[in-house]
């Protein structure tokens, strides 16, 4: 599955992640204006980031969190084509990850 | 969608998704239930990066940065909308005090980055105009 567009670059010792993720992100309070129905909550609650299999970064997220989540954060180290690893699980159980090399 | 078996494979601890806190209706509920505690003390090491008036309430652009010491999270709260708790990031070793991402919210309000340090929560606000409120309804 290709949810996940993430780019990771090192520079002076810091890599910086960016990525962007396709999900609804419903937040179970809307409703399909045909239907007059609830669209049920529909969104992602965990996200890890790995790099060398070592989590540098784990995100609880609610609903709140815009639809097609755009996440940034950055961590020390990583060299120029170490691989970095991106998962997510929604409330559903769905999940998909990533992995790209640091530029 | 793809369902991957073995996704969470163990290393830094991850807390089962903190429910009573991303239901919470208050500020202080959230805080609570994340941290177990609500005393919070604000810091000037914190700044958040947000618009002052946000055109479309349903993608407020937010980045926060810090450079407490030892910050082991950062946490995202819309004071204003109906469940307070947007997001909260545990930062896992050699991770920098900085997150940037996109919440929603309901109406204007501020936004609240609470970072945990050791035993204390240090927290700031900013206050964000929504001119289109983002929630639904």
């Amino acid at each position: 599955m290709a949810s996940i567009k993430m780019r990771a670059k090192t520079a002076e010792g810091v890599t910086t992640i960016k990525a962007l993720i396709s999900h609804p992100m419903d937040t179970g309070l809307m409703k399909n204006k045909k239907t007059g129905k609830v669209i049920p909550a529909h969104f992602i609650q965990e996200v890890v980031c790995e790099h060398n299999g070592k989590a540098v970064m784990t995100a609880h997220w609610g609903p709140a969190i815009s639809k097609n989540p755009y996440l940034s954060f950055r961590f020390k180290g990583g060299n120029a084509g170490d691989t970095v690893k991106l998962s997510w699980v929604d409330n559903k159980g769905e999940s998909d990850s990533s992995e790209t090399t640091i530029s | 969608m793809a369902i991957s078996a073995g996704l969470l494979t163990p290393r830094m601890v991850l807390a089962a998704w903190p429910k009573g806190a991303f239901e919470a209706k208050t500020v202080d509920e959230a805080v609570n239930g994340l941290f177990g505690s609500t005393t919070l003390t604000g810091s000037d090491q914190i700044k958040i990066k947000a618009p002052d008036i946000a055109e479309n309430g349903a993608v407020v652009p937010i980045s926060v940065t810090t450079d407490i010491a030892d910050a082991q999270s950062i946490s995202v709260i819309a004071e204003k909308n109906s469940t307070p708790l947007a997001a909260s990031f545990a930062l896992g070793a050699g991770a920098e005090g900085f997150v940037s991402t996109r919440i929603k919210m309901g109406k204007t309000g501020s936004v609240i980055a609470v970072v945990k340090s050791g035993d204390k929560l240090y927290s700031t606000g900013k206050e964000v105009k929504v001119t289109i409120g983002g929630c639904g309804g």
